[in-house]
């Protein structure tokens, strides 16, 4: 395998990019690629690679984060620019580089300079941006970095792997995502890619190849954390004639896009990686479960496939080796449950999505009763690397028991939101602060919600904790798939974990007792908690007291007896909350105020009759004519007429109006 | 052998088995709400959770295999409050109206919240609210009252294969409904009940007739008049606290008579008649080359089950009205005319151990220019209901006997309450119709037995006739599926909607459970074994029938009286 090239550790987060493996070429279907004339190829590889480009190459991010921000736009104005300027460009459109902050987003590389990066172009700033780069005045304010290349880099441009977003971050699964053009399998194999994929084809049997991966310390990227080679060798170990591999790609927790970006940006890596897994396991079937909602990124799987079965790296007798998968792209309809493995799997074969008790677990009787083994996207696009590079340069990386990275949706009240993926270990503090810039808008800290709506909530005090499964584990979070929610001082923690609970029972696919019904009543009980008093009837006031002893032992049956993973886990948000926030808790129960002024029903407004001027336009706005007083003279609010809906304040233009 | 240990003894449990069988084969009881026996674990309820020593969470025992070393507390605080809490749960979500419901004293859900000491109403909030679905001729959906056990829906898809019900929506907004939540009547369900009998609560029950009988009975005008099918008199004794296996046939048929009812006749009786047809068709079918194989048309959930999903095979079924309808048609045209009644003046009940027999009295075809031949048919259950509300007590009373004529019957009629005896009768007669001779061994005891399939093959007249018994729809499925990819031995078939048949069917008492069905199959075997008369041709009052007034089987007024015809259906599925 000596034409594999040698790993060249960059110091930056992006590594330097493989070379494909030179017999790779002789056993591809189709293709550019003609190792019979050495220095052709070698042109062709560099210009895939785009080490060095000949015409000008404008990149736009269009992931579906992209798009959101209007790079749909962007790409149009930049189009049309290039064609009145008569400016021969190619134009490719890119996934997400991570940076969600900063969409639209737009490269540009010039033939014998370093790739530029560009921030926030929205439509009305490509023309102007354009004059720049081709003019050779850069807009300072758009411009985000330069990648690093053996070209002329640009002056007093920082380097992208500089930045404080991308500094800490080890790009593995993402390494080619916003790099390359996900619907060119060329540009991935000129990166290295399948070239994993034929060198295990060739040197490891399907065994030899699970103890590679079980050797480098893969954990399931999906949530639980299980030992991704061990779930392959009980699957190959298991008898039975037909087996099978799924991806489960049902990408459903609020906040979380790691799944969606990854086969947006680079789809191949995701195929090489099940290929790899369906060979480990002897399986010659493959599924991918995605949800309906991601049809940019189906859209790019069903291009990759093909092209995949064109180039044979998919299909019969793989690379010669006798080995066979095909794949099949199954859509979910957006059932959060159906991310639960054996509700997908019934999903799949066309039953309702609800999970089954396990066991049995599916690696031996799965989908369609055959041993199956379901793995996440993520899970399956770390698999290539450590084909190419081995477990032990896999395992360098990460914690004791935590091996390579964790990619992460960073979002809410951050300074810069996107998907980052740093070493296992790495503190939330630091992914928070370092990479993510702060709190936005320069607020204080609260805490950040781990693992989605399974997951906990980390205090600003805590965030030291390391991200890794037994860390997160022993805190009382989980690691989950990777969303990170970040919430500042004006979040009102009650509310959160009534959000998820309302997520929660919402989701919940109503099989088992404890959920369905558990759920359902928490929500109530927290209802209760931040519902006022004027909506108070009867009872009322004993049955919340009555909610508020039993909610934690609700939650702890739930925990202990619900069917799934959902289920299991489904308390966590409120029983996080209550550990470190018991005293907003105390205060929405006792005082009946939310200290964040969330709840709305809880606020109680009122007119500080030093500011107030007497100019009467909260009187105007206040629709229940709550707001008294004679014109010029300070007003008041009739506590009893209010719904708290804050219009007076919105209209004060003095800051008059106060709220408790 | 396992050796595992439960509340600090040592059981044995076998290589395979769940928590939950071994630890009630060693005399524990764990309470279930979803676990259908048989069927595989859904793990719905969490009712059975155990607390097993190692385990993070608590361990549902319906689903989880023993394995060597297990330390299992059954009972832990732990486990009980869970269990608890799942109750309570429930009944935050279910209709304080016990005292009104079908199921009061005999509901699941009832009995468990007494047995873990619910006292207080611990959740209050919102609850589903729906309507009741009255639309099916047989079948009564409650679904405010439903808890979502899923045990309706796995019956109906898994041991019926009919999948008329599924559940509907998500989280809390759950329900079980038909597709497209539109009525039973339209979906495709085939009536037969089996999901009453495996509700926990009372979200599904029968379609009552009880009143229309007691209005009848109150009507000085009607003639009153009451058939009880073969498999009834040895399932009704339960419902009086008697032991599974008592026939209770005497004092039913006394509790009848001072109820009210005119004349009691045995559903037995036309069992024979139909025995006659329907051997006749055989023959008739095996002689000039007809459709074969002949299938039994008595289970009316058979029939519409072909009727909807094997049009295919409807020529295959046998045209003779079911012993239900035959007697229904007797009754009002040769009986009427014997008694000089006018049929419009006659009220006639059918007590039946099922709940599609209500919408088998309902169809079309059995009538006379808009007469129905069955006016009500009461299950089991309701029967039994309407004798405890007249104040009696079938542990109490004296034996009566069935009047004459059509309460005069053959062992073979009566055998037709559990599967296989409908074959079984069939080829008693078949065999004398062909050989006139009688068999020398009328038992054939392949034919019995609570098994699923059951096959034999018969020498008659040096043709070897095949014969295959099944019962469940999943069963017979399989056996339609044997035919269409060519087998070809078979000449006559008999199905049985439900697994065990009639004395297991839908409008028996609730609680009925393999060991029960075996109970009440001994019984009637017991009946065919102790009494003389064995052979519906025996039947010295179907041949009186047969003199007087039908002429012989198959002939023209069989034809008009007897026989129907069946049509493909459309249905939502």
């Amino acid at each position: 395998m000596s034409a594999v090239a040698e790993k060249e550790c960059s110091p930056a987060c992006w590594e330097k990019a493989d070379w494909p493996a030179a017999e790779m070429y002789s056993e591809l279907k189709s293709g550019p690629f003609d190792a019979e004339v050495p220095e052709k190829n070698a042109a062709l590889l560099s210009t895939l690679r785009r080490d060095a480009v000949t015409r000008p190459v404008v990149f736009i991010g269009a992931g579906t984060c992209g798009l959101g921000a209007g790079a749909g736009k962007t790409l149009e104005a930049i189009r049309n620019l290039l064609r009145v300027k008569e400016i021969e460009a190619d134009v490719v459109e890119v996934g997400c580089i991570g940076l969600c902050a900063a969409e639209p987003q737009v490269d540009v590389q010039l033939p014998g300079r370093t790739r530029l990066s560009f921030a926030n172009v929205t439509a009305d700033r490509v023309a102007e941006l354009m004059e720049g780069v081709f003019g050779g005045e850069l807009p300072m304010d758009l411009v985000l970095g330069q990648f690093r290349g053996e070209a002329a880099s640009w002056d007093a441009v920082p380097y992208l792997d500089e930045l404080p977003f991308f500094a800490p971050q080890k790009r593995w699964v993402l390494a080619s995502c916003g790099l390359i053009d996900p619907s060119s399998i060329d540009e991935y194999i000129a990166r290295g890619g399948y070239s994993g994929l034929l060198k295990v084809l060739r040197t490891q049997t399907p065994i030899e190849f699970c103890v590679t991966v079980e050797k480098s310390g893969l954990r399931g990227r999906g949530g639980g954390g299980f030992p991704t080679g061990v779930k392959w060798k009980i699957a190959s170990a298991a008898a039975g004639d037909q087996k099978y591999l799924v991806c489960n790609a049902d990408e459903g927790d609020p906040g979380a896009f790691m799944d969606r970006a990854v086969i947006e940006g680079d789809p191949h890596r995701l195929l090489e990686g099940m290929a790899l897994a369906a060979y480990a396991i002897g399986a010659n079937k493959g599924y991918i479960y995605i949800r309906a909602e991601y049809p940019l990124a189906i859209a790019r799987l069903k291009v990759a496939i093909e092209q995949g079965k064109a180039y044979g790296v998919l299909g019969d007798n793989i690379f010669g080796s006798g080995f066979d998968f095909h794949l099949i792209i199954k859509q979910g309809a957006g059932a959060f449950v159906c991310g639960e493995e054996t509700a997908l799997l019934h999903s799949i074969e066309g039953k309702r999505g609800m999970p089954r008790p396990r066991p049995p677990y599916p690696a031996t009787d799965g989908l369609f009763h055959k041993p199956t083994v379901i793995n996440n996207v993520e899970t399956l696009a770390n698999v290539p690397g450590i084909a190419m590079h081995g477990d032990a340069w896999f395992n360098s990386v990460g914690t004791e028991g935590s091996k390579g990275t964790k990619v992460f949706a960073l979002s809410g009240k951050v300074e810069r939101t996107g998907l980052v993926e740093v070493p296992m270990g790495t503190t939330v503090r630091q992914i928070l602060f370092e990479v993510g810039g702060g709190i936005a808008n320069g607020k204080k800290s609260k805490a950040v919600q781990i693992g989605g709506p399974s997951g906990g909530c980390i205090p600003t005090a805590q965030m030291d904790i390391k991200v890794d499964y037994e860390s997160l584990k022993a805190f009382g979070a989980m690691m989950g798939s990777g969303g990170l929610v970040v919430m500042d001082e004006d979040t009102c923690m009650v509310d959160v974990a009534k959000f998820f609970m309302q997520f929660i029972q919402r989701e919940s696919c109503g099989k088992c007792i404890p959920c369905r019904e558990g759920t359902r009543r928490i929500l109530d009980i927290l209802e209760a908690i931040t519902r006022g008093r004027k909506s108070e009837h009867d009872l009322d006031a004993l049955v919340r007291f009555q909610g508020v002893v039993t909610v934690e032992k609700l939650a702890r049956i739930i925990k202990d007896t619900s069917l799934c993973g959902l289920g299991m886990t489904a308390p966590n948000p409120v029983l996080s909350t209550l550990r470190w926030f018991r005293d907003e808790y105390e205060a929405h129960i006792y005082e009946r105020t939310c200290p964040s002024h969330v709840c709305t029903d809880l606020l109680t407004y009122s007119i500080d009759q030093d500011q107030c001027t007497g100019c009467t336009m909260c009187a105007k706005k206040c629709p229940t004519e709550a707001i008294m007083g004679a014109k010029k003279s300070p007003h008041y609010i009739v506590p009893d007429k209010c719904i708290g809906c804050g219009s007076c304040m919105d209209a004060c233009k003095f800051n008059a109006v106060i709220v408790a | 052998m396992i050796d595992i240990k439960v509340n600090n003894r040592t059981l044995q449990a076998h290589e395979g088995e769940t928590i939950l069988e071994a630890v009630r084969r060693g005399g524990i009881k764990i309470p279930t709400l979803c676990h259908v026996d048989g069927l595989p674990p859904s793990g719905a309820c969490r009712m059975c959770v155990v607390d097993v020593e190692g385990a993070p969470g608590l361990v549902p025992s319906c689903s989880f295999p023993v394995r060597p070393g297990l330390v299992i507390q059954t009972h832990s605080a732990r486990a009980l409050e869970a269990r608890k809490a799942i109750v309570e749960l429930l009944l935050a979500n279910h209709p304080d109206d016990c005292l009104y419901c079908v199921r009061n004293g005999n509901c699941e859900l009832q009995h468990l919240a007494e047995e873990l000491g619910v006292r207080r109403r611990i959740y209050k909030g919102k609850r589903h609210v729906s309507k009741q679905d009255v639309s099916s001729a047989s079948i009564v959906r409650d679904p405010d009252k439903c808890i979502l056990c899923g045990k309706c829906v796995r019956v109906c898809e898994e041991v019926q294969g009919v999948s008329a019900i599924d559940f509907i929506n998500r989280g809390c907004e759950a329900f079980v409904g038909t597709a497209f939540d539109k009525g039973l009547n339209l979906s495709s369900c085939i009536n037969c009940g089996q999901c009453i009998m495996v509700c926990p609560t009372g979200a599904l029950t029968e379609q009552p007739h009880i009143k229309r009988v007691m209005n009848a009975l109150a009507d000085p005008e009607m003639m009153v008049v009451v058939q009880h099918a073969p498999s009834v008199s040895v399932t009704i004794a339960e419902e009086f606290g008697m032991k599974p296996g008592t026939d209770a046939d005497g004092a039913m048929v006394t509790a009848m008579r001072r109820m009210g009812f005119d004349r009691v006749f045995d559903t037995s009786f036309s069992a024979d008649l139909t025995i006659m047809e329907e051997a006749a068709e055989l023959v008739h079918r095996v002689t000039t080359g007809g459709k074969l194989p002949l299938m039994t048309s008595c289970s009316p959930g058979w029939i519409k089950y072909v009727e909807q999903f094997h049009p295919d095979f409807i020529d295959n079924l046998s045209t003779c009205k079911s012993p239900q309808q035959m007697m229904g048609a007797i009754i009002k045209s040769y009986w009427a005319q014997l008694e000089k009644i006018d049929p419009d003046k006659i009220f006639s009940v059918a007590v039946m151990p099922c709940v599609a027999k209500k919408f088998e009295a309902g169809r079309p075809e059995h009538g006379t220019n808009g007469r129905p031949d069955i006016d009500a048919v009461l299950t089991t259950r309701e029967l039994a209901q309407m004798i405890k509300t007249r104040g009696l007590d079938l542990n109490e009373l004296e034996a009566g006997a069935a009047d004459s004529p059509l309460g005069e019957r053959s062992t073979a009629g009566k055998i037709f309450g559990a599967t296989g005896g409908v074959m079984e009768a069939a080829l008693r007669t078949g065999y004398f119709m062909l050989t006139g001779k009688e068999l020398e061994e009328l038992r054939f005891k392949q034919l019995r037995g609570v098994k699923g399939i059951k096959e034999a093959h018969v020498e008659i007249n040096g043709l070897t006739v095949g014969v295959a018994v099944a019962s469940g729809l999943q069963n017979a499925q399989q056996l339609l599926e044997q035919l269409k990819q060519g087998r070809s031995d078979l000449h006559f078939i008999e199905v049985m909607t439900c697994p065990g048949g009639c004395i297991a069917g839908g409008g028996q008492p609730i609680g009925t459970d393999i060991e029960r069905v075996q109970a009440r199959m001994k019984a009637l075997y017991a009946i065919d074994r102790d009494e003389p008369i064995r052979t519906s041709h025996g039947n010295k009052w179907v041949a009186k029938l047969y003199d007087d007034f039908l002429g012989k089987p198959l002939g023209e007024k069989s034809h008009e009286l007897l026989h129907t015809h069946y049509h493909k259906r459309h249905v939502l599925t």
